[in-house]
C-alpha cells in the first residue's frame, strides 16, 4: 500500500475513529496498525516500521535446524541426513564410502518442501539435497503445529487429560485417550469390568479401520489415484458416523476415560457394526481391483523406499513399517493388553519393506481388524461400561437428584479431580501407527507430574532419509505417504 | 522368561508392570545401555526426559540420590517380550549424559526433544539442536519453573487487548 492510498482509507473512516479513540494517537493520519502495540514496537511515521523492526517480525528461519550445506555439516549429522544407520560389530555405522562425503556443493541443489505442501499431510517440511532428481541427503524439520501439549497436560486433572490427548494423533483419537487411561488406571490399580474393555476395543478397531481407510484415501491421492481419495473418505465416513452415535463425536471424542468409557453402546448397535463390516470388508476388495494389481500402481509402489527389518529396528521404527519388513510384532500380539489375547486374528507381515508392501500391510489390517469387530461384537459381555469404584467414577445422574451428598462427589470429581498414587509407569499400545506409548509420573496430586507421550509418527519420521535416500524427487511424496505421519502427534 | 540382568551392581527396582528399573550412574549408563542391546534389547521405544524440581521426594533404590533431572529409557526385546528401564539422575548444576545416538541410532529425535523441552544436553548427539520450538527460543518449557501460558479471561465491558 502506497502512502497516497494510506491517506485516502484514512479519510474514509476519519469521524468516527477520531471521536471514538482521541488518545491513541497525537499524528494526524495515522492509525497505528496492532502489530505493533502488541509487539512493543514504536511506529516511527504513519504505521510504518523500520526496516530492521521489520526483518525482526518477518525472520523465522529455523537456523541449525534446517539441512546445512555440506561444507557445515559434521560428519556424524552427514550420517544422520543420508540414513546410515546400520550398526556394526564395533560399534560403528554402516560403509562411510556410502555417504559420498567428497561430493562438492556445487554439483547438488538443497530444496525444500513444505510446511505448506499438499502432499506432506500437514506442516511437515522436508529439506531435500538433490542431484538432478536424485535425493541424497533429507532432514525433516518439524514443530510447525507444536501447542505444547504435554506441558498442557500437567495442568489438566486426570479427568480433562483425555480431553487434552485425543487431539494429539487426530486421525486415531481413540487409541490415545486409551493410552492414557491404561496409564492412568496403572497408577491407580483398578480393575475395569469386562465391557468397558470389550467397549474399548471394539471402538479402538473400529478407529484403526477409519485410520487405514484415511490412509489409503491420501496415499491414493498423492500416487494420483483421486478415485481412491474419494472412496477412502467414503467409507470412513461410515465409522465415524458410528462414533457420531456413540460418542457424540465425529472426532476428539473423549469417549475412552480412565475408569472406563464415557457411555454405554446405543440401542442397535449391533446392527450397525454389522453393516459397516460388511461394507468394508466387501470394499476393500474393490481397492484390491482399483490399486493392488494395477501395472501403474505397482511401479510406483514397489522397490521404492527399502528399508530393512535391521534399519527399522534400530531407528527404533515401529507399526506397519516395521511389519512390512517382515518382522511380526504386533503389541496386540506379543504385549496382549485389553483382552486381545481372547481373539483369533493375524498379524500381517510383509517382505521387501518397500511401499507396497506398507501399503498391502495396511490394506490387510483393515480386514484383520473387521475379524476382530465381528468378533468382538459376538462376545460383547453384559455388565458396567464403567468402574464402580466411587473414587474414580461420579455418581450416577438419577443419584444426584435425591441425594446431595452424591452432588457434592459429583461436583469434587470434575473440579479437584482424583487423586493418583505416586509412580511412574510406561503403557504402549498398538496405534494404527505403531507404538503409542505414554510415560505418566504422578507426585500423588489429581493432575499428572508428568506425561510424555511417545508418539509413532515423531519416532517414525527418523526413517524418511533413509527411505528417500538414492530415490527420485518424484517418488518422495509417495515414501511420504507411506510412512504416514499425522503431525499433530509429531508435534503434539 | 526370566529377567535378563547386566551390569548387576547398578542398584534396581521392580514393580508390577516392568520387571527391571536400573538407576545408572552418569558415567555407567552408556555402558548399560549397550549391554542391554547386545543381551538382544534390540530397539529402544522411548527416551524422555522428567524435570523433578517440585516433587524430590520420589522413590529411589539405595545409593542413588535424587538429582532435579531424569532421563528415563524404555528399552524393548522383541526376541524376550520384555521391556527394561533406565533412569539416570543428572543434576541441574551440570546436564549433561551421553548420547545413545551410537548404541541406538532411534534415539535421535528423542534426545533431541528431551534437550529442546527439558534442557539436558546429550554429549556426542550429532545435532543437537531445538527440534519442537524455534531454534531462537530462550528457556525450556517442559522446566517446572517455566510458567505455563494463558489466556486471559475477556469479560464482556473490559477493554480489549489493544
Amino acid at each position: 500500500m502506497t502512502e497516497h492510498e494510506h491517506e485516502d482509507e484514512h479519510e474514509d473512516g476519519n469521524g468516527q475513529e477520531s471521536e471514538s479513540e482521541p488518545a491513541i494517537d497525537s499524528a494526524p493520519g495515522s492509525e497505528a496498525p496492532p502489530v505493533d502495540q502488541e509487539l512493543g514496537i514504536e511506529s516511527t511515521e504513519a504505521g510504518h516500521l523500520l526496516a530492521e523492526q521489520r526483518a525482526f517480525v518477518a525472520e523465522t528461519s529455523e537456523g541449525a535446524q534446517e539441512l546445512l550445506p555440506r561444507g557445515t555439516t559434521t560428519a556424524g549429522e552427514l550420517r544422520q541426513e543420508v540414513g546410515a544407520v546400520l550398526r556394526l560389530p564395533e560399534g560403528g555405522f554402516v560403509d562411510p564410502g556410502d555417504i559420498d562425503i567428497e561430493r562438492r556443493d556445487d554439483q547438488t541443489m538443497i530444496i525444500n518442501m513444505g510446511p505448506q505442501h499438499p502432499s506432506t499431510h500437514g506442516v511437515l517440511r522436508l529439506m531435500l539435497e538433490l542431484d538432478g532428481e536424485t535425493v541424497l541427503r533429507t532432514k525433516p524439520i518439524i514443530g510447525y503445529l507444536h501447542t505444547g501439549m504435554e506441558k498442557t497436560g500437567e495442568e489438566l486433572t486426570y479427568v480433562q487429560g483425555s480431553t487434552n490427548v485425543t487431539r494429539m494423533d487426530y486421525l486415531s483419537p481413540l487409541h490415545n485417550e486409551l493410552v492414557f487411561s491404561l496409564a492412568t488406571e496403572a497408577l491407580l490399580d483398578v480393575e475395569l469390568p469386562p465391557r468397558a474393555i470389550w467397549i474399548r476395543m471394539l471402538m479402538a478397531e473400529l478407529n484403526r479401520v477409519s485410520s487405514h481407510l484415511m490412509w489409503m484415501a491420501t496415499n491414493g491421492m498423492d500416487l494420483g489415484s483421486t478415485s481412491m481419495m474419494i472412496y477412502g473418505f467414503r467409507e470412513r465416513e461410515m465409522v465415524l458416523t458410528f462414533f457420531e452415535k456413540t460418542t457424540g463425536l465425529r472426532m476428539n471424542h473423549n469417549f475412552i476415560r480412565p475408569g472406563g468409557v464415557a457411555a454405554d453402546l446405543p440401542d442397535g448397535w449391533e446392527d450397525d457394526v454389522d453393516i459397516i463390516c460388511e461394507t468394508i470388508l466387501a470394499r476393500t476388495y474393490e481397492y484390491d481391483e482399483l490399486l493392488t494389481g494395477q501395472p501403474i500402481f505397482r511401479e510406483r509402489t514397489e522397490a521404492v523406499g527399502n528399508i530393512s527389518a535391521e534399519e527399522a529396528l534400530a531407528l527404533s521404527v515401529t507399526g506397519p513399517i516395521l511389519r512390512s519388513t517382515g518382522v511380526p510384532w504386533d503389541l496386540r500380539r506379543t504385549m496382549p493388553y485389553l483382552a486381545y489375547d481372547k481373539l483369533d486374528f493375524d498379524v500381517i507381515v510383509g517382505s521387501y519393506g518397500d511401499n507396497f508392501d506398507r501399503y498391502s500391510v495396511r490394506l490387510n489390517e483393515i480386514r484383520e481388524s473387521i475379524k476382530m469387530i465381528r468378533q468382538i461384537a459376538e462376545m460383547m459381555p453384559p455388565g458396567d461400561y464403567r468402574v464402580q469404584d466411587r473414587k474414580v467414577t461420579p455418581p450416577p445422574r438419577a443419584r444426584i437428584d435425591e441425594s446431595m451428598e452424591a452432588l457434592i462427589h459429583h461436583f469434587k470429581i470434575f473440579t479437584e479431580g482424583f487423586r493418583v498414587p505416586e509412580g511412574e509407569v510406561y503403557v504402549a499400545i498398538e496405534s494404527p501407527r505403531g507404538e503409542l506409548g505414554c510415560y505418566l509420573v504422578s507426585d500423588g496430586t489429581s493432575k499428572p507430574y508428568r506425561m510424555h507421550i511417545r508418539g509413532p509418527s515423531f519416532v517414525n519420521l527418523q526413517a524418511l532419509p533413509l527411505l528417500l535416500r538414492g530415490g527420485l524427487m518424484a517418488d518422495a511424496v509417495a515414501v511420504i505417504s507411506s510412512v504416514d505421519p499425522v503431525m499433530g502427534e509429531v508435534d503434539r | 522368561m526370566p529377567a535378563t540382568v547386566v551390569l548387576p551392581e547398578v542398584p534396581r527396582l521392580s514393580d508390577r508392570l516392568v520387571d527391571q528399573i536400573a538407576f545408572p550412574s552418569r558415567d555407567t549408563y552408556k555402558r548399560m545401555a549397550a549391554a542391554f542391546r547386545d543381551t538382544g534389547f534390540e530397539t529402544c521405544s522411548d527416551l524422555c526426559a522428567v524435570d523433578y524440581l517440585t516433587h524430590p521426594g520420589r522413590t529411589l533404590p539405595e545409593g542413588v540420590g535424587p538429582e532435579r533431572f531424569e532421563v528415563v529409557v524404555n528399552l524393548l526385546s522383541l526376541s524376550k517380550r520384555q521391556r527394561v528401564r533406565i533412569r539416570v539422575q543428572v543434576p541441574e548444576s551440570d546436564p549433561l549424559l551421553d548420547s545413545l545416538v551410537d548404541v541406538y541410532p532411534g534415539v535421535d529425535a528423542m534426545e533431541r526433544e528431551a534437550y529442546d523441552l527439558v534442557g539436558v544436553v546429550f554429549g556426542g548427539h550429532p545435532d543437537m539442536t531445538r527440534i519442537l520450538m524455534p531454534e531462537d527460543w530462550e528457556g525450556h518449557p517442559l522446566r517446572k519453573d517455566y510458567g505455563v501460558g494463558r489466556v486471559p479471561v475477556q469479560f464482556k465491558e473490559a477493554p480489549g487487548p489493544r
